[in-house]
């Protein structure tokens, strides 16, 4: 079970929490304006990353707000957490590498 | 019967306790320290079990975790444990046993004639055997397989004993407290880390325990002593003995069963959790959980008497037994030597030490020098004895060779001690994500790269000789504490060490037999506990199954509940030499939680029964016990189904509550449905933004039904929502979908637009809800509301009022969800009991009469209503449903708009909502049922739909059905058919509204 630092309330077990997919998907201003390919794309196209992963997740349980995280998917080390509209932090490779 | 096989002194038992037990309902005596195996060896008794496929003859094999034959059933009644490794249960008076896998009894198998049958009984045996014909498999083969192959039996009374679960944070946590992992803890307990140690054994020691040493000049007892001494002594340590560490999960976070009172006495236990599963999370993890020794593989390996020559050591000096009195040593390096030489100081007389290389160490010297015969070059080759092994066959032996050619010559003896080398534990390591590496110099997995913040110390990593595996523990300790950001204020320990040096094993995956490997009848076992042999891993490559995962698999080698402690490595071995690859190449199959089984009370610890699950019910709960109601779980909800009366059939309920809701007037608590509050300047638009129909123009007091879709078009949830005012609007979902729709919302309103100025709340539980429907719903009311005009001009259908009812502030909505006269009355929570008795009674001149979920649904469904989940299923549009009139097509964008047009969403050939009217108007279709257009198409007949909802309804005198069918909107007026197990049923396609198709009952009697 993960121990996950919401911005809000700090470190807590994972059962807190929903996860809530990829980060940074926002939905299109104009969707009528997109192709079906593109409205596909938003629908369903998601990366699946071994490495570096950012990601929402819901502190459904707690204060219910959204957050991000970047978490790595090979050690589940959360490297960040991040507040909805804040820009991503940036990492150094070697940490990313770790 | 006396303790036959007893030292005169020595080990950590007290020879001044003794204790009674019984085994297969024989008496016994041991003496405290023992485990159940030491007892029974002690005893003389060698049979404790019987083979999972060939019932063969079982002995006791090793003396921890590592043991794959000797599992009991210990206790009875209640306390019934099944599977239990005799290896690993500490002796307590009267502690009761017995042997799994045998019937009648373990010295008169019946299944032994599976032996007979071996030849047909190989690797793959019950797939391929038991495929045909298929109704053979569930009425005979399963339950005989069942009853010959099953291990214990699992409790049939409830678990009268207690567990719990605690949580704790330490910066160091150490598995295993033999020497490395006493050395790590004591050094960064001394850092003034917070230091955990886990060990599963009754005290710290580890393999010095069974090992007679001397470090900085103390015997290992006393060193061990001091070192635990100076631990206690340490506020931030805390030593957990008989702990077992069984999971290894993400982020250091880790799960032990603390055994309390599973060495006690039972009448000793009460007053104290069993077991408790400790949840530990680490900043840094030392795994300190050494090695288990290897059995060698050759021909008959499997008979009682042949044991682990490490755990022949354990057995002589820890527990003062010895496990035969003339012994042979099989081993393929120097440290089993020590074995022999314990057992020949505790009084066993060495028949021969059979060692497979030519050239051994100076410890063959020695052993020669105390006058034993060692045999250099030579393997055992075959074994006899029925119940307990009596002689060996030894030769001269090729490694690698396929079979012998040397003359041989057999040994009297009655216990064969083995060691094929020593395999570090490295499955905690591997649970959390660890990469093993093939050593070719060790010949063993070792621990390479780590995932997450570990260390790997002693045994553990490859590291056999006492001495470094102390000054292992002592860097990794060190380390570790430094990680933590501990400080050092204390030299390194620096500990002297007086032990020989065990070397290095020299490989020799499996014997050679008289003929190949899988020819002849001898068996060369690899997996004790899954009767995997040599012959059923050649089967396996030659049918073409050479990954070690499916080897696994097809072969069931490490499968069992040791998960193959002893025989993973040697299946690997073997499987090496039969495809002809190096072991680097071969690759080990992946080890997964737990590591040894965890009782379900552990895992469940104080979660049961009522703590289970939070059951939610309403204010008004107790008034439907009291009135004879049936429930149905919807979510965590109790909600009532239908309320029987006396002698009346269900179908006889369900009709009585329907038919008062369409003549008279019918109660339901509606008080589950999900309840949230909008406000906020921005409400309406959000609405419009969520909902796929327009809101900004609804006016205040007017209400609503809304459809929810998710971004790919798919309905999601639906429900009423009342404007309570310009900027404050009143949602409700189904029961079932409350927390996911408020998430839902909160999601777009935090994550898309936080520009909105939007507040979501939930007042689900806030709100008691008794809705009133029927035709003299609104004469109800008008004895509860006098000051409210209730006409349908003052109140019209989906609108809402303030008013008082019975004395009580409410909110009234007039919504229907049964196509009659309908209002629902809200009152705070605490007061719904209150209004409910007032409409009760207010009620009874109309008969008025109580309904459960179950009537809501059959009303619901004569008019055509949906029920979310029911008639969809997170693929349905609302096209499909035939509910284009609820999709706005002037809001330029809303949630679910874009994706109606893709290609799939706008086919006309999707499966549509439709009714179904059967031919025979009594057929109920079952609820799931699949459709067809053709009756006699082929099989596999082209499916088209199924049917969604499926009742009598007493109103119409016939059943009804809804159902989703391919292009069925097209479609009415046609005929369908429903193929079921012994007939197939034939209905009409009409549209889905039933009763009163031009809603001429909404007003009521007015």
């Amino acid at each position: 079970m993960l121990l996950i630092k919401c911005p809000w309330c700090g470190e807590r077990p994972e059962t807190e929490f929903h996860y809530g997919g990829e980060a940074h998907i926002e939905r299109p201003e104009n969707p009528e304006a997109l192709s079906d390919e593109e409205w596909a794309n938003f629908l369903f196209m998601r990366s699946n990353v071994k490495g570096l992963f950012r990601e929402r997740w819901h502190h459904s349980n707690g204060c219910r707000r959204w957050f991000n995280v970047l978490r790595n998917t090979v050690s589940h080390d959360i490297l960040a957490v991040y507040r909805m509209g804040e820009k991503p932090p940036v990492i150094e490779p070697a940490e990313e590498n770790r | 019967m006396s303790r036959v096989n007893r030292t005169s002194a020595g080990g950590r038992v007290d020879r001044q306790k003794i204790l009674n037990f019984t085994f297969n309902g024989v008496r016994y005596t041991g003496i405290q320290g023992d485990t159940l195996a030491s007892a029974l060896l002690a005893n003389g008794v060698y049979l404790v079990g019987r083979s999972f496929k060939y019932h063969r003859p079982r002995g006791i094999v090793a003396a921890g975790a590592e043991e794959p034959g000797a599992m009991v059933q210990l206790e009875e009644g209640a306390e019934t444990q099944p599977n239990i490794r005799a290896t690993q249960i500490e002796l307590y008076e009267g502690l009761k046993a017995s042997s799994v896998n045998v019937w009648p009894s373990v010295d008169f198998d019946i299944s032994a004639v599976n032996g007979l049958f071996a030849k047909i009984m190989t690797a793959g045996f019950y797939n391929k055997t038991f495929m045909w014909p298929k109704s053979f498999w569930m009425k005979f083969y399963e339950p005989v397989i069942r009853r010959a192959a099953g291990w214990g039996r699992a409790p049939e009374e409830r678990d009268p004993d207690l567990y719990d679960h605690r949580h704790i944070h330490a910066d160091v946590v150490v598995v295993g407290a033999g020497p490395a992992g006493l050395m790590a803890a004591l050094e960064a307990a001394r850092a003034g880390a917070r230091v955990l140690v886990v060990d599963e054994q009754s005290e710290p020691g580890g393999r010095l325990l069974s090992e007679k040493r001397v470090i900085d000049d103390l015997p290992s007892e006393e060193w061990i002593a001091s070192i635990v001494e100076e631990l206690d002594s340490l506020d931030e340590v805390t030593i957990l003995s008989r702990t077992v560490l069984f999971g290894y999960y993400d982020q250091n976070y880790l799960c032990a069963v603390e055994h309390r009172t599973d060495h006690l006495p039972l009448a000793n236990r009460s007053g104290q959790a069993r077991q408790r599963t400790w949840h530990i999370r680490a900043k840094e993890v030392i795994l300190a959980t050494g090695a288990h020794e290897r059995p060698l593989v050759f021909a008959d390996n499997d008979r009682p008497g042949i044991m682990l020559a490490g755990s022949v050591q354990s057995y002589v000096n820890r527990y003062g037994v010895l496990p035969g009195k003339q012994m042979v040593l099989f081993t393929n390096n120097d440290g089993a030597y020590e074995a022999a030489l314990d057992m020949k100081a505790g009084g066993a007389a060495i028949k021969v030490i059979v060692d497979v290389r030519k050239e051994p160490g100076s410890v063959a010297d020695e052993a020669e020098a105390a006058g034993i015969e060692v045999l250099k070059g030579y393997a055992i080759t075959a074994t006899r004895g029925r119940k307990r092994i009596s002689s060996v066959e030894v030769r001269t032996v090729q490694k690698g060779a396929r079979q012998y050619t040397s003359a041989g010559r057999w040994i009297e003896c009655d216990l064969l001690a083995m060691s094929g080398g020593w395999s570090p534990v490295v499955h905690l390591f591997s649970q959390s994500q660890g990469k093993l590496a093939f050593n070719e110099e060790k010949s063993c997995y070792l621990p390479d790269k780590s995932v997450q913040k570990q260390r790997v110390a002693g045994s553990a990593g490859g590291e056999f000789s006492l001495a470094a595996c102390l000054n292992d523990g002592v860097f990794a300790g060190r380390a570790a504490a430094k990680e933590a950001g501990f400080l050092f204020k204390t030299p390194p320990l620096e500990p002297v060490v007086e032990a020989p040096d065990p070397g290095l094993p020299e490989p020799f995956w499996i014997v050679p037999g008289s003929v190949p490997v899988g020819e002849g009848s001898a068996k060369h076992f690899v997996d004790l506990q899954n009767d995997t042999t040599a012959a059923d891993i050649a089967l396996a490559t030659r049918e073409g199954f050479e990954s070690s995962e499916h080897v696994k698999r097809y072969t069931l080698t490490g499968f069992g509940t040791d998960q193959g402690k002893t025989s993973n490595i040697n299946a690997l071995g073997i499987l090496s030499g039969l495809l002809d690859k190096p072991m680097t190449d071969i690759g080990t199959t992946t080890f997964r939680p737990p590591y040894t089984p965890v009782s379900f009370g552990a895992l469940a610890g104080r979660n049961l029964g009522r703590w289970s699950d939070p059951v939610r019910v309403t204010s008004i709960h107790d008034w439907h016990v009291d009135n004879g109601a049936l429930f149905e779980n919807v979510g965590q909800w109790h909600r009532p189904w239908y309320y029987p009366k006396e002698e009346e059939t269900m179908q006889q309920s369900l009709n009585r509550e329907c038919l008062s809701v369409r003549k008279g007037v019918g109660v339901l608590d509606a008080s589950t449905l999900g309840k949230i509050d909008i406000k906020g300047p921005d409400a309406a638009e959000f609405l419009n933004r969520m909902y796929t129909n327009a809101w900004a123009k609804l006016g205040v007091g007017r209400v609503r039904y809304g459809l929810m879709c998710h971004e790919d078009g798919m309905v999601f949830d639906d429900g009423t929502t009342a404007r309570l005012a310009e900027d404050h609007f009143l949602m409700t979902t189904t029961t079932g979908n409350a927390a996911q729709v408020l998430d839902w919302l909160e999601d777009y309103l935090q994550t898309e637009w936080p520009d909105l100025k939007v507040y979501c709340t939930s007042v689900t539980e806030q709100w008691a809800t008794v809705s009133i429907a029927g035709p003299k719903a609104r004469k109800l009311l008008g004895k509860l509301a006098p000051d409210m005009d209730l006409s349908p001009e003052a109140f019209p259908f989906m609108s809402f009022q303030e008013g008082t009812v019975a004395g009580m502030e409410a909110r009234i909505f007039r919504i229907s969800f049964t196509g009659e006269l309908s209002f629902e009355i809200n009152v705070p929570w605490h007061a719904g009991h209150a209004l409910w008795d007032a409409v009760m009674e207010a009620g009874a001149e109309y008969n008025i009469t109580p309904y459960g979920t179950e009537s809501m649904h059959i009303l619901r469904a004569e008019k055509g209503f949906i029920i979310v989940g029911q008639e969809t299923d997170g693929t349905t549009t609302p096209q499909d449903l035939g509910m284009d009139w609820i999709i706005s097509k002037k809001k330029p964008d809303y949630i679910g708009k874009r994706s109606w047009s893709r290609e799939d969403t706008s086919s006309s050939d999707r499966k549509q909502l439709v009714g179904l009217l059967t031919e025979n108007k009594d057929e109920v279709l079952p609820e799931g049922a699949q459709l067809v257009f053709d009756r006699y198409a082929p099989v596999p007949m082209p499916m088209v739909g199924h049917v969604t909802s499926s009742y009598y309804s007493a109103a119409l005198g016939r059943s009804i059905a809804l159902a989703l069918v391919k292009g069925g909107q097209a479609k009415e007026g046609e005929v369908i058919f429903a193929p079921l197990e012994g007939k197939t049923v034939r209905a009409k396609i009409t549209g889905p509204v039933f009763y009163d198709k031009e809603g001429e009952k909404l007003d009521g009697e007015v």
